[in-house]
């Protein structure tokens, strides 16, 4: 039995985080879900959401955004718009994404525009509120 | 004959465009490198998009997506994917040859790039739409073109999608090619971008048992459009390392020609001013030689 989990996360721009884990929760489209190894295969939606992957005695956290997630029992792929470590969010920057994708869509747009001003806006209060849970 | 003073002007006109020629050069090289290096990234990622899409196939047998539905009908669209700007050697009209050669009453046009469109309205062919993407290109652009495309098919006016591009086979070579996007036939990898060999989906072992939430038809149904939708922007990037690879190699060969080409002037000019030289001591001895 696998004592460990290889978790991938990956953007279109980069590969975030590959890494063993022991655990790794997760939010998909029915609820936010556990995963230890030999989880059963399993492939699903993501929503943006906070990723915590359990290493040894340390937790380490990540904001991620839309996606997809395959579950395999010794590995969990994530494919996903935007991902981010919670040390590396710059609250500053995301509030004020968020106040500027808040701002547009105040504003008359085209289908196209609105998709990607809320993308913009889910990835900003994902980051905020990720970073402010840790603050404590 | 010329005089001195017309091949100077000549040669100093020369410089000067060898000097713009060798700076877009460089603008060009440098975009380069950034252009590949963007396609480059996504290659992870279309790779566990791969995978993902192979193991939905495999545990969705008999499954139907509208986007996967081949239809009879002769009427298709095509993607042309060019460049905003010229300067850039034959690539434009080596893709333009290739659009030129499809039937100008069964397919619409859908354009992304400035001399795409120029193309096609000079041409007078049929224009559905017409799209822009910067210079690093954007997920949310390539979206929008994928988004109409889809569109177009789902709504039935086309049967099918191709997407035409120029393909980058190294910094010297690009190729135009022809790409199916719509229907979804068997599913295709998703090209990885540069230099990547293509990958054939690998075979899925079945004996895995999947569980899909909240189940297979709704997981495959956001997949297939999000695939489409990271394909167009892959070839967005290919498109783009294609024009700046073009481009450096078209400036270098103008650079390299206006240098020869000031190079023979200056032999004439020195002729010349040697023969003028000539002419005119010729002169004064004779003149001399009349008095004495």
């Amino acid at each position: 039995m696998a004592a460990t989990l290889k978790l991938e996360i990956v953007t279109p721009e980069a590969k975030i985080f590959s890494d063993d884990v022991e655990m790794v929760t997760l939010t998909g489209i029915d609820g936010e879900m556990g995963i230890y190894p030999t989880h059963m295969p399993l492939m699903t939606q993501l929503v943006a959401c906070e990723v915590v992957a359990r290493k040894g005695s340390e937790n380490i956290f990540l904001a991620v955004g839309d996606g997809f997630v395959q579950i395999t029992g010794g590995r969990v792929g994530i494919l996903t718009d935007m991902a981010i470590r919670a040390e590396n969010i710059d609250e500053v920057a995301a509030e004020q994404a968020r106040q500027k994708a808040e701002a547009r869509l105040a504003e008359k747009l085209s289908e196209e525009e609105s998709a990607t001003v809320h993308a913009a806006l889910v990835h900003a209060t994902t980051q905020l509120k990720v970073k402010q849970r840790h603050k404590k | 004959m010329p005089s001195t003073r017309d091949i100077r002007r000549r040669i100093k006109s020369v410089k000067n465009t060898a000097q713009i020629t060798k700076a877009m050069q460089m603008v060009a090289a440098a975009k380069m490198r950034r252009a590949q290096q963007a396609a480059l990234v996504g290659r992870p990622y279309a790779q566990l998009l791969n995978e993902i899409m192979t193991e939905a196939a495999a545990h969705t047998i008999g499954f139907d997506h509208p986007l996967m539905q081949s239809r009879a009908g002769g009427k298709r669209a095509v993607i042309v994917v060019g460049t905003d700007r010229g300067l850039c050697g034959g690539l434009n009209s080596n893709l333009f040859r290739e659009a030129s050669k499809l039937d100008k009453n069964t397919t619409v046009f859908v354009t992304a790039g400035r001399k795409a469109s120029q193309f096609v309205a000079r041409t007078k062919r049929n224009l559905a739409a017409e799209f822009s993407f910067k210079d690093t290109p954007q997920f949310s652009e390539a979206r929008a073109i994928s988004k109409f495309a889809q569109d177009l098919f789902l709504k039935g006016d086309v049967d099918a999608v191709d997407i035409l591009y120029p393909r980058f086979i190294n910094t010297l070579m690009q190729q135009p090619q022809t790409v199916p996007f719509l229907p979804i036939g068997k599913l295709a990898a998703v090209t990885a971008g540069i230099n990547a060999p293509k990958q054939e989906l690998a075979d899925s072992k079945g004996d895995e048992v999947f569980e899909f939430e909240p189940d297979e038809e709704t997981v495959l149904g956001e997949l297939l459009p999000h695939s489409l939708n990271f394909q167009m922007h892959q070839i967005l990037l290919e498109t783009k390392a294609s024009e700046q690879s073009a481009r450096m190699v078209a400036m270098k060969n103008a650079t390299d020609n206006a240098k020869q080409i000031i190079k023979d002037l200056t032999l004439e000019y020195n002729k010349l001013r040697q023969a003028n030289i000539t002419k005119e001591l010729l002169e004064i001895t004779t003149a001399q030689m009349a008095v004495g």
